[in-house]
C-alpha cells in the first residue's frame, strides 16, 4: 500500500468487521510513543504484515514492549498513528477493536481463586451486551480455546495454583476465547523453562497454521524468533533497526549493531533458520559493563 | 510471571446450581433478621403481635412500637445496609483493592465533616436536616479523593485508596477541632457521627431513595466489565473494557450509594468492607453475582449489629456504627493477615 492510500483510507468511518477487507495488517506512521516527557518510540513507520507470525526483538528497554502497548491502545501516540488494515485504532470504538485484536499483557493479573474456565470465560467479554445471556457460540469458543491449549482437563482448577508453563497456556486460552484474527503476545517464553518455552511457541506456530490466525509476538532469544517468525522487527532505542524475512536480515554486524555482541550467524542445523552465536569473549576482552 | 490481586476475583463457572440456594438462604437469614429487628428492643414484642401490627391493622402499644419505630428502623436498614454492601463491592472492584471501602475512600469522613460544620454554622438539630449536608459531604470528599488519584485520564487505584485514607484523616482532625471549638456541636453531633438507623423516620429516606436507586443500577450495569478489570488494566482494555470510563461510573456508583446511607443513617462502617469479603467465599469472585450477593449480606450485617446493639445493654442500647466498629474490627485483622500472607 503506497502512502497516499493509506492516507485516503485512514479517515474512512471506522465500520464494525464485515465490510472492510480484513488483511490484519498491522502499520504504524510516523509513530511517537512517549511515558512523560521520556521519547520511548520515535517516528517509526512500520508495516507488521497480515496472515504471519512477526517477532519484534531488541535489547532491554529499546521499546519493544511499548510499541506492543502503543499496537494495541494500550498507549496513546505522542505523535503519528496505527492502522488496522488501514484504520486508525483510535477511531475504532473499543468493543470492535477487542473482536479483531487481542493481546496478551506481560504481566497479566490472576484474580484470587478464579477457575481456568472462569478466566477463558472473560475472553468472551467484547462479543457480550449487557444483558444478552451466555451463548451457544460463547460456550463453543470457550471449549475450543481450553481444547486447543490443552487445558480442558484443567478447567476446573484454580488459575493461581497452576504451573507457569499452566498458567501462560490458561492466559493464552483467554485471548483465544476472544476469537480475534490477530494476536498479540509480550514476552511469552519469559520465565518458563525451555520445554514449556517450546510448548508455547509450538502452539503459537500451531495457531498461524491451523487456525489462520496472524501473530505479533516480542521474544527475547534471537533464535527462538528466527524459527518461529516469519518477520523479524528488530528494534535499536526506539528505532527500526531491521525488518524482513529473519534469513534475510538476522546476520552478524546486525547483532553487533543492535546488541553490541560478536558473534557468528550459522544456520540453525534442525531448521535451517539463522542461529546466533556468540564469540567467545575472554575476560580481558569483554566490553566494560 | 502473574501477579496474584487478594480477595478480588472475578468468572463463574457455568453451573449456578450451587449459588441459586445460596442466595436464597440469604435471604431467608434477612428475613429472620428483620423479624427480630421488628421484635427485639427495649421492650420485646412477640411475632405473633408483630404480624398482626403489620398485617392486622392491630393497634396498641406494642403494635405502635413496631409500626411507628421499628418498622421505619428496619427499612432504614435495609436500604443502608444494601447501599453500603454494594458501595463496598463495587469500590473493591474498580480498585483492584480488598481493603477498599467507603470509609477508606473518605466518603464517610466527608460526610461527618459536612454534618458537623452545618450543625455548627447553621444551629441544625434534626438528622432529617442533615441529610443533603451529609451527602454534600461525602460527594465533596470522593470527588477530591478522584482528583488526587487523577493520572493522564484515568482513576489509579493504589493513589485512590492512599489519598482517600489521607483525606479521611484530615477531615476526621477537622472534624474534632470544630466540635472541641463548640460544646453544642459536640453535643448535637455525637450521636450522629456514631452512625445509628434508630429515630430516623422514613421521612430521611424518601429523599435518597432516587440516588440509592440510580446508584444501584450504575452498580449493576458495570459488573460484567468490572470482572475483565481484575484482569489488571492492560488485559480489561484489550478485551475491550473502557477502563477510564468504567472505574469513573464504577467511582460515581459509589458515592451515590454511600452517599445516601450516610446521609440517612450517619457513618456506619465495616458493612461496606465485610460484605463482599463475607460473600465471596459463597458466591466466588463473579461481580454479577457479587453485586446481588452484597445487596443481601449489607443489610443481614448492618441489622444484626443492630438488633446486637439493642440486646447487649438493655434498656439502652449501643448504635449499630458502635457495634459494627467492633465486630468489624477483628475481621479486619483477619483480613490484613490474608492479604499479607
Amino acid at each position: 500500500m503506497t502512502s497516499e492510500q493509506l492516507a485516503a483510507t485512514e479517515h474512512r468511518v471506522p465500520r464494525d468487521d464485515a465490510s472492510a477487507p480484513r488483511r490484519n495488517e498491522l502499520s504504524t506512521r510516523g509513530l511517537d510513543l512517549r511515558y512523560g516527557d521520556r521519547v520511548i518510540v520515535d517516528g517509526l513507520d512500520l508495516v507488521l504484515p497480515g496472515d504471519a507470525i512477526t517477532a519484534i526483538v531488541g535489547p532491554n528497554a529499546c521499546g519493544k514492549s511499548t510499541l506492543l502497548r502503543g499496537l494495541t491502545r494500550l498507549l496513546a501516540p505522542a505523535g503519528g498513528s496505527v492502522a488496522l488494515d488501514g484504520t486508525d485504532i483510535h477511531r475504532m470504538p473499543a468493543r470492535a477493536l477487542a473482536r479483531r485484536m487481542g493481546l496478551l499483557p506481560q504481566q497479566p493479573v490472576t484474580p484470587e481463586a478464579i477457575t481456568v474456565e472462569a478466566l477463558v470465560r472473560l475472553g468472551r467479554y467484547p462479543h457480550q451486551r449487557l444483558l444478552s445471556p451466555w451463548s451457544t457460540a460463547d460456550q463453543a469458543a470457550v471449549d475450543a480455546a481450553l481444547a486447543r491449549t490443552g487445558t480442558d482437563v484443567l478447567r476446573e482448577q484454580p488459575v493461581d495454583q497452576l504451573s507457569g508453563g499452566q498458567r501462560q497456556r490458561a492466559w493464552i486460552a483467554l485471548a483465544l476465547a476472544q476469537d480475534t484474527d490477530l494476536l498479540l503476545l509480550d514476552e511469552p517464553t519469559t520465565f518458563l523453562d525451555l520445554r514449556h518455552q517450546l510448548d508455547v511457541l509450538d502452539l503459537v506456530a500451531e495457531l498461524h497454521a491451523e487456525a489462520g490466525r496472524t501473530v505479533v509476538m516480542v521474544l527475547h532469544d534471537l533464535g527462538q524468533a528466527a524459527r518461529y517468525a516469519d518477520h523479524l522487527v528488530v528494534l535499536k532505542d526506539g528505532q527500526l533497526a531491521a525488518a524482513g524475512a529473519p534469513a534475510d536480515v538476522l546476520d552478524a554486524e546486525l547483532v553487533k549493531s543492535v546488541f553490541d555482541v560478536d558473534c557468528r550467524v550459522i544456520p540453525d542445523p534442525e531448521s535451517g533458520t539463522p542461529l546466533v552465536i556468540p564469540r567467545h569473549r575472554p575476560a580481558g576482552r569483554r566490553p566494560p559493563v | 510471571m502473574s501477579k496474584s490481586a487478594t480477595g478480588v476475583a472475578a468468572g463463574a463457572p457455568p453451573t449456578s446450581a450451587r449459588r441459586i440456594p445460596l442466595l436464597l438462604a440469604g435471604v431467608a437469614l434477612l428475613a429472620l433478621c428483620a423479624a427480630l429487628s421488628l421484635a427485639l428492643g427495649a421492650r420485646p414484642v412477640p411475632l405473633s403481635t408483630v404480624a398482626d401490627a403489620l398485617f392486622g391493622g392491630a393497634q396498641g402499644k406494642e403494635a405502635l412500637v413496631v409500626t411507628g419505630l421499628r418498622l421505619p428502623r428496619t427499612v432504614v436498614g435495609l436500604a443502608v445496609g444494601a447501599a453500603l454492601g454494594v458501595a463496598g463491592a463495587v469500590a473493591q472492584g474498580i480498585t483492584r483493592n480488598p481493603l477498599a471501602a467507603p470509609t477508606t475512600l473518605g466518603i464517610n469522613a466527608g460526610a461527618g465533616f459536612a454534618v458537623v460544620v452545618a450543625i455548627y454554622a447553621l444551629g441544625l438539630n434534626q438528622p432529617v436536616q442533615y441529610v443533603w449536608f451529609a451527602f454534600a459531604g461525602a460527594a465533596g470528599a470522593m470527588f477530591f479523593a478522584l482528583l488526587l488519584a487523577r493520572r493522564s485520564g484515568d482513576i489509579e487505584p493504589v493513589r485512590l485508596a492512599l489519598g482517600g485514607t489521607v483525606l479521611q484523616l484530615v477531615l476526621l482532625s477537622w472534624t474534632s477541632a470544630v466540635m472541641l471549638a463548640s460544646e453544642r456541636t459536640l453535643d448535637e453531633a455525637r450521636f450522629w457521627l456514631a452512625g445509628s438507623i434508630s429515630e430516623r423516620p422514613l421521612d430521611v429516606l424518601y429523599p435518597v431513595l432516587p440516588t440509592l436507586v440510580l446508584g444501584l443500577l450504575v452498580a449493576l450495569a458495570v459488573t460484567p466489565a468490572l470482572n475483565a478489570l481484575a484482569l489488571g488494566d492492560d488485559s480489561a482494555q484489550a478485551l475491550g473494557v473502557p477502563v477510564a470510563r468504567i472505574r469513573l461510573a464504577g467511582a460515581v456508583a459509589v458515592v451515590l450509594l454511600a452517599g445516601s446511607a450516610v446521609a440517612v443513617a450517619g457513618p456506619i462502617g465495616f458493612i461496606g468492607l465485610a460484605a463482599p469479603h463475607l460473600v465471596r467465599p459463597l458466591l466466588g469472585g463473579d461481580h454479577r453475582l457479587l453485586v446481588p450477593g452484597c445487596l443481601i449480606a449489607g443489610p443481614l450485617l448492618l441489622l444484626a449489629a443492630d438488633v446486637l446493639g439493642r440486646v447487649v445493654i438493655r434498656p439502652s442500647e449501643l448504635e449499630v456504627g458502635i457495634v459494627s466498629a467492633f465486630l468489624g474490627a477483628p475481621l479486619l485483622a483477619l483480613l490484613a493477615r490474608r492479604v499479607a500472607r
